[in-house]
């Protein structure tokens, strides 16, 4: 035996990737426009959802909502009467802490993607992982919330880059916590210069319309076929 | 635990490359706003290949700086703390050019050896 060096130079995420596109094709093909939602666990994805997905005009919105384990996320949406797919990623090692391509792939069959203008595929709470894994998502939106600190997009500059909005949540909270919104943004711009940002509270709706009109205009932009 | 995540698609990427034969090394270059940390990926890469080709390979590291330049004034510069605007002029035109690397350079791998006469 000997042993040679073989050559590669490869991105490692390129069998992602290539899914990714695939999904990409199919969603075009359909003519859905495919936000991926993300954040660290607790920030308010699916507030934030349940506050706007009733109000989206004549937009069809559906939802693939990704968990580690369980329902409790898609059950709290479907009372919003709107098509739900429930993702779990507990078969993987352990249960995987994001959504990949290949996930998102394998519940295309259950989403009535004809039916649709707007699919927001929630991905699993988590700051780090969701932002290496493209899903085939057109736009990438991120919840930060007060509660967690000013200084977040500093130490999570992977996934404070790798979106075009950011939502920061639970502005209703800030009379009680030590949380300068002024610091933040300058922290954000450092990070992500130019980033599009809303301030909102999920809770009392405050900051709401912003993101609403956000989604109506991403999920009316195209068609108006000659 | 991102870098569980990274390590798998390391595995996966050699593994494909070595179409089944044994892997004794794998040279990765891992761009530093890649935020993964060394010793951890080292731990979890050893994890992950076990059962695989690359069970026991050797995982060699080059970290590759995050070097920026400006698209309005052409200031080049590297950054170790997150802060993309330009320090010369201000601008939010960035272009990252080397620091986002998550590639497979190379695998080294075991082939029988052919008889030479």
């Amino acid at each position: 035996m000997h042993r040679v060096k073989v050559r590669v130079v490869e991105d490692a995420l390129d069998a992602n990737t290539t899914i990714a596109a695939a999904n990409r094709a199919d969603f075009d093909r359909a003519g859905v426009t495919v936000v991926n939602l993300m954040s660290a666990p607790g920030a308010g994805k699916t507030s934030v959802l349940e506050r706007v997905l009733g109000d989206l005009g004549d937009v069809r919105v559906g939802v693939l909502e990704g968990d580690v384990q369980g329902s409790l996320d898609a059950d709290r949406l479907a009372s919003l009467h709107v098509p739900v797919v429930q993702l779990n990623t507990d078969g993987g090692f352990g249960g995987e802490c994001h959504l990949d391509a290949n996930m998102v792939r394998s519940a295309l069959p259950a989403l009535p993607l004809d039916e649709l203008d707007l699919l927001i595929v929630e991905n699993v709470g988590n700051l780090v992982c969701p932002a290496e894994f493209r899903i085939g998502e057109d736009a990438r939106v991120m919840v930060s919330s007060v509660a967690e600190g000013e200084d977040k997009p500093l130490k999570y500059p992977l996934m404070f880059r790798a979106c075009e909005l950011v939502l920061l949540n639970k502005i209703d909270l800030l009379p009680h916590v030590d949380f300068d919104v002024e610091h933040f943004l300058a922290h954000l711009d450092a990070v992500h210069p130019g980033v599009e940002h809303m301030a909102m509270s999920a809770r009392t709706g405050e900051g709401l319309a912003a993101f609403r009109d956000w989604l109506v205009a991403l999920g009316t932009r195209e068609e108006v076929p000659a | 635990m991102h870098e569980l995540s990274v390590s798998s698609a390391i595995v996966d990427t050699a593994v494909r490359h070595a179409e089944g034969r044994r892997v004794t090394a794998v040279q990765v270059r891992l761009g530093r706003l890649r935020q993964v940390v060394p010793s951890s990926l080292a731990f979890y890469f050893e994890l992950v290949a076990r059962e695989t080709v690359c069970e026991g390979a050797r995982l060699d590291q080059e970290v590759v700086p995050a070097a920026l330049r400006c698209a309005d004034c052409a200031h080049a510069w590297e950054i170790d703390l997150p802060d993309f605007r330009c320090p010369r002029c201000g601008s939010a035109d960035v272009a990252v050019e080397t620091g986002e690397e998550l590639e497979v350079a190379s695998i080294e791998v075991e082939e029988a050896s052919e008889c030479t006469v």
